[in-house]
């Protein structure tokens, strides 16, 4: 069982209400899910979709198939029509969209109608739609009629019940009408965790103790922001939305220095004014975490849309040399994990850490037994209370062995702490002298960049072992090339690398995944991006050429048979 | 308790006969009278002769960008509000460079208290116009003279309700001491704008100029009195009032926030025991 949901409409039609709601009912039926969204640059009107595909195996990407499409509007069904599967239906409403359609595959259910007669108003007609998706799909009212009831509860007992009769009309309806409907679904099984990237960044933060989140709103990553504020209280964890991303960061490093774990997070356009306060926190050794959603650029761009454009950006920014990490999740539970890992690195040696992710990992969800909280790391690095009051002499920025200088919280004792964006001495007073920069710079940067180095997980690795043909990605296309490559692995010796701690590079001691890309016959690097970022980077860090290259740049992720056909087009047959 | 000595920091790099020096006399004499104590608080400070202030006076320092002041005082405030954070900032630094920050700082009403040596011209990058550089100024980079409208923070500081709103002058160290001291004892935002001479780059404003014009707007003013206020702030020219010109008693960001109303996040511990409750929400 492999199935696909398109529901499409305007903005403003609750699209996305529809489809987190049937994601949510697939995964608390115990089946994976994965979904993906495509929406424009705007409020109400306009044409988006949101996809839902749902399985009994594990999916992490979306196909290009549809088997029961949801048209709200009439575009839904010029657009996809032609994308729906053999035995799919396009389940619409004839009088809402005023045309009727004749074939086979076409399914009229009166969604404002019943929606009218059962839950007295036409807000319900989404209700009934997807009362009428379980109908279909022969499944039963009780998940659906639960969430509706979760969804609706401090709405009142009335809104709950006109939303219950809603979705049994819907649902009798198809089960009466919807002839030749044939799909087989799997036994319901132990319902799973299902999570958005940028939910699973917030959470991540949370789990690592962030106490300060300051940003300016910038789609893909206010999903990061919503999710954090709305657990303010809960976890004691302060939102604040500055007037723009340059306070945003300078705030995150002021509430860095006096003691708690900050955040800020942003989109490229945001993240070029936050450049400066990136150099900042290298210069004063302060630690923040900033997460980068990408989007396609130049400047705004496809605002609404997802590319990987921006990692040479996030590597090479900022005036000046001081070592940061950059990781780039490819799933939502590597996004919770290296969230986690960045915070733990940006405060074990007092350095910035990027998280770059993009639009489609941000709103995609996925499904996950759990997400391991026993694999959290917690070390708190600060010098606090006591433990400082105990120095007898204390310097911000002491030269030391590791160039980790002890990071006092100030106003906890009777040592100051004092920082500068000037270069400064150990105590963090302006210099000017030659000898006391060296010392400096050789203190910050280059003692430290061998151990953060260190901390670098190597790519992972999935396939056929010692593989002819190597499928290399970093970031959320992990998704697709993963399902595109077991596809094919019928077909040939094939398997994939995927990064996803991407700087400072990862070496080869713990697996030599050059000797791997070496003897492979084929190796092609994918990248959501126009020119291969991630394939420069690995020229000029390792020296290695990828034999070819998939790149995509039309603001669209990829998708399972896109990529498997391109890939069988490089190949030929072997 | 604190005395001068304990306040003793870096020797200063400042010209001879900059004004500066007469507000760093002042700010120590202040905080001595105060009894607070170098590790007692913060200052921040950005780029700018004004912005080295922190360095020759000990006590917890952030010196960061140019024009970033406001938004570091403000994440340290969040932070750990149990704690003063003091704003040293220069005219180009906060009203140019940094000026959204100011606008908004004003509406956020955040407990940070913000000193702005105002010598109306730029030092450190040797004597280009600044926003308070009076119209038609000549200078290396302004030819022709100043084209744009000087800039009023006070009007300005009036007109965003800000909760504290001062002018002082570096020449007269008995105000300012006093100034300085209402504006940290003040609950809210607070602007002392601080008339300051540049001994080496502006050639106007000098010691005599300041000396013709300032005056103490004295007991007579009601600095409650918003409309009265922002009369006070359009004067300038021939006379130039000096002393608390408006202040209000709007409630502070930290009083209003419910999550760091009773502790400050610095003394929030980690707690990992919720996790689990949190991640069930996702099924």
């Amino acid at each position: 069982m492999d199935y696909s949901i398109r529901i499409g409409g305007e903005a403003g039609q609750g699209i996305q209400t529809v489809g987190d709601t049937l994601a949510k009912v697939f995964s608390r039926s115990g089946y994976h899910v994965f979904t993906h969204q495509d929406y424009e640059s705007r409020v109400r009107g306009g044409h988006n979709f949101y996809q839902v595909r749902f399985s009994d195996n594990p999916v992490t990407a979306s196909r290009d198939k549809i088997d029961i499409l949801i048209a709200f509007d009439t575009i839904s069904i010029e657009l996809y029509e032609k994308e729906l599967s053999e035995n799919g239906r396009i389940a619409y409403d004839s009088s809402s969209l005023k045309t009727g359609y004749t074939g086979p595959y076409f399914f009229d259910v009166p969604f404002y109608d019943l929606a009218l007669k059962h839950g007295g108003s036409k807000i319900m007609a989404n209700t009934v739609a997807m009362g009428a998706v379980m109908g279909m799909l022969g499944l039963e009212a009780d998940i659906l009629s639960a969430l509706l009831q979760e969804a609706f509860e401090s709405k009142g007992e009335e809104v709950v019940a006109a939303n219950v009769t809603s979705l049994t009309a819907g649902l009798v309806f198809a089960r009466q009408n919807c002839s030749g409907c044939s799909f087989s679904m799997a036994p319901l099984s132990e319902p799973k965790l299902l999570i958005t990237g940028t939910e699973a960044i917030g959470f991540g933060a949370i789990a690592s103790g962030c106490r300060f989140y300051a940003a300016y709103p910038m789609t893909p990553s206010t999903g990061i922001m919503n999710y954090i504020a709305a657990k303010e209280e809960e976890y004691g964890v302060l939102v604040e939305q500055a007037e723009d991303e340059i306070s945003a960061i300078n705030m995150a490093l002021g509430a860095s220095f006096a003691g708690v774990r900050a955040m800020t997070g942003t989109s490229g356009g945001g993240f070029a004014l936050m450049v400066e306060g990136l150099s900042l926190s290298g210069m004063t050794e302060t630690p923040v975490v900033i997460a980068l959603g990408q989007r396609p650029g130049p400047a705004t761009g496809l605002p609404t849309r997802t590319e990987q454009g921006d990692l040479q950006f996030a590597l090479y920014t900022a005036h000046g040399e001081f070592p940061r990490v950059v990781f780039a999740p490819g799933t939502p539970k590597q996004a919770f994990h290296l969230t986690n890992k960045a915070f733990d690195l940006a405060e074990k040696y007092q350095i910035p850490a990027i998280v770059i992710f993009d639009q489609y990992l941000a709103d995609s969800c996925w499904t996950f037994e759990g997400l391991d909280l026993d694999g959290l790391i917690y070390n708190d690095y600060r010098l606090r209370g006591e433990a400082l009051r105990a120095l007898n002499t204390y310097k911000r920025h002491e030269v030391t062995d590791d160039g980790i200088s002890p990071f006092g919280v100030p106003g906890d004792s009777r040592h100051l702490v004092v920082t500068d964006s000037d270069e400064h001495d150990e105590e963090g007073h302006i210099i000017e002298d030659a000898a006391t920069r060296v010392l400096m710079v050789e203190k910050r940067f280059k003692k430290k960049l061998p151990l953060v180095h260190a901390e670098m997980a190597p790519p992972m690795f999935h396939g056929h072992k010692d593989p002819d043909i190597v499928m290399a990605g970093w970031g959320s296309t992990y998704g697709p090339i993963k399902e595109a490559v077991d596809a094919l692995s019928g077909e040939y010796s094939i398997g994939m690398l995927h990064f996803s701690e991407i700087f400072p590079f990862p070496s080869t001691d713990r697996f030599d995944y050059i000797g791997l890309l070496s003897k492979a016959k084929t190796t092609i690097c994918v990248e959501n991006n126009a020119q291969g970022q991630f394939a420069r980077l690995m020229r000029a860090e390792t020296g290695f050429s990828f034999s070819g290259h998939i790149n995509r740049y039309d603001g669209r992720p990829f998708t399972v048979e896109s990529l498997a056909g391109d890939i069988r087009g490089r190949v030929g047959r072997l | 308790m604190a005395g001068l000595e304990d306040y003793k920091g870096q020797t200063p790099a400042w010209c001879p006969g900059c004004g500066n020096f007469g507000i760093l006399k002042t700010f120590k004499d202040a905080l001595v009278d105060l009894g607070i104590e170098p590790h007692q608080f913060t200052i921040v400070s950005g780029i700018g002769q004004a912005a080295k202030l922190p360095h020759y006076l000990r006590c917890n320092t952030f010196n960061g960008l140019h024009g970033r002041t406001l938004p570091v005082a403000t994440g340290i405030r969040l932070a750990n509000h149990g704690m003063p954070v003091i704003a040293v900032a220069g005219d180009g630094d906060c009203y140019g460079e940094g000026g959204n920050h100011f606008l908004h700082a004003m509406r956020r009403n955040i407990n940070v208290k913000l000193f702005v040596h105002d010598n109306q011209i730029y030092a450190l990058t040797k004597g280009q116009a600044s926003p308070t550089t009076a119209e038609g100024t000549k200078t290396k980079n302004q030819p022709f003279g100043v084209f744009s409208e000087q800039l009023n923070p006070m009007a300005l500081a009036v007109a965003m309700d800000c909760s504290f709103v001062a002018r002082g002058f570096a020449g007269d160290g008995g105000q300012l001491k006093e100034l300085i001291k209402a504006a940290l004892g003040h609950r809210g935002f607070s602007l002392v704008d601080i008339l300051q001479p540049c001994v080496t780059f502006n050639k106007i404003n000098t010691y005599e100029w300041y000396k013709q014009r300032v005056y103490n707007i004295g007991p007579d003013h009601n600095p409650n009195d918003r409309m009265a206020a922002f009369g006070r702030a359009l004067e300038w020219g021939d006379r130039i009032p000096t002393g608390v010109i408006y202040k209000n008693d709007r409630p502070i960001y930290e009083e209003r926030n419910p999550v760091v109303r009773e502790r400050p996040l610095v003394s929030m511990k980690f707690e990992k025991s919720r996790l689990e409750a949190t991640e069930k929400e996702f099924f």
